[in-house]
């Protein structure tokens, strides 16, 4: 059992290797192309902006090789609006895995964006959610969101409700911090390194 | 629906948790790593370590403290205390830190907040503002509230919001150690004045003076430290308190 954790440059990967090592998974994180092919798990994590990410990747190579992976992928906040069709952050083509639009929240009533804290995660749906945490609170970061869609396997009110999880094939997603998220996070990595 | 948080503040000097009341007086209070994760189990949303360590070696020291941290919290931290670099905060952001916080360096060259909004992204960046109240108006101090300056507070959490400031971790000097609750007037003026998150801090005694800050004074989350290094309020009740009250939060 092995598992990659995609490493680009950006801001707090190592939050998600910390994370796999208190559940006992042996994780790398590497940007070698031949380790994440082999890899059993492939977690692609983010924080920071989608158009120097995707140009970072193109220039590595890392985008067709994301788009080429079978095994289970977990793409985890920015990881997850790059595995979308579209940002609306600075207008970026992503890599259009799960044909879905990333966009930027709009206030209506004075909200605060980012939207940054706990949030309750609902309407899960298989994959990497189990039914028993239904209504749980889990740790976001951002200012974009990718709608409500047919690939939608948990929603999130804020605002309005949008995907914080998502799922094509063998391609999941959540816009939270699962490795930042107590013992719910814990839960979750659990279940996406148990596919 | 997105919860209010609930974050003690752990005051680090050489490695070790201290509080200080009115900012003198300190007292020893822990492990910082075992406390920490003392505090992610009771049900803390947040954690903010804060540096008052003044030795050359801080550097250094806080980076492999922020590591420990990393490898052992599972909730988000913020490290701060005397953070004046690019070199700083990029040492504490690859050891694990989820954000930094500055001050007194952010007042003195604004353009830092610029700099670091650019490389590290917003949400990495804390910008903390210590005030006080005088003659009317609330002034900006710096250097752990020492040095008062004729910034206003107002004006100053407006520019580091457009500078590329994430959130404000906002303290009322007046308020600070007195437990007698927060500034709630003056922290729903910031919190309105602002589009991005307002951590309260300064004059917890009581669960009622959290209710207070999230209602009255629109704070988005509370910090304190001694009523809960103490246990003089258990996070778990406070959080069962305000749920009955109808605020959101995390249980």
């Amino acid at each position: 059992m092995s598992t990659a954790i995609i490493d680009y440059n950006a801001g707090n990967v190592q939050s998600v290797l910390f994370a796999l090592e208190r559940l006992g998974v042996d994780a790398v994180l590497t940007g070698d192309h031949d380790i994440i092919r082999s890899a059993d798990k492939v977690i692609f994590p983010g924080v920071g902006e989608a158009n120097t990410t995707m140009a970072y990747l193109r220039e590595r190579g890392l985008d067709e090789l994301i788009r080429s992976l079978t095994q289970p992928v977990l793409g985890i906040c920015l990881g997850m609006q790059l595995l979308c069709e579209h940002s609306e952050e600075n207008d970026t083509p992503c890599l259009g895995i799960i044909p879905q639009k990333v966009v930027r929240f709009r206030p209506e009533k004075g909200e605060k964006v980012p939207h940054m804290g706990w949030n309750s995660i609902r309407n899960l749906e298989n994959g990497v959610f189990t039914p028993n945490l239904e209504g749980d609170y889990v740790y976001f970061v951002h200012s974009y969101y990718a709608e409500v869609g047919p690939y939608t396997t948990a929603t999130t009110d804020y605002i309005l409700p949008f995907s914080s999880g998502l799922q094509k094939d063998n391609f999941y997603a959540t816009q939270f911090h699962p490795e930042k998220s107590g013992k719910v996070g814990a839960a979750i990595l659990k279940n996406f390194i148990a596919l | 629906m997105l919860a209010k948080r609930i974050i003690p503040c752990l005051d680090i000097k050489d490695g070790r948790t201290v509080k200080g009341v009115n900012f003198v007086n300190l007292i020893d209070a822990g492990d910082p790593v075992e406390l920490g994760a003392l505090y992610s189990e009771k049900g803390a949303d947040e954690l903010v370590f804060l540096d008052i360590t003044a030795t050359h070696e801080r550097r250094k020291t806080l980076a492999a403290l922020a590591k420990d941290i990393a490898q052992h919290l599972n909730i988000p931290f913020t490290i701060g205390g005397g953070i004046s670099s690019l070199q700083d905060v990029d040492a504490l952001l690859s050891s694990g830190a989820d954000k930094i916080s500055i001050n007194s360096a952010a007042v003195r060259r604004p353009e830092l907040i610029d700099e670091l909004a650019r490389n590290f992204g917003s949400q990495f960046v804390v910008v903390a503002v210590d005030a006080k109240l005088m003659n009317g108006g609330w002034y900006i101090h710096l250097s752990g509230g020492r040095i008062p300056t004729e910034i206003r507070l107002l004006d100053w959490v407006k520019e580091a919001e457009s500078r590329g400031a994430g959130e404000i971790l906002f303290t009322s000097m007046n308020h600070d150690g007195t437990k007698n609750g927060f500034a709630n007037e003056i922290t729903a003026r910031v919190s309105e004045s602002l589009s991005i998150p307002v951590i309260a801090s300064g004059g917890a005694g009581q669960m009622e003076h959290f209710y207070d800050v999230f209602t009255k004074g629109k704070a988005d989350a509370g910090l304190a430290a001694s009523i809960f290094h103490f246990r003089e309020i258990e996070i778990r009740d406070l959080k069962e308190y305000l749920q009955g009250r109808g605020v959101a939060v995390r249980l």
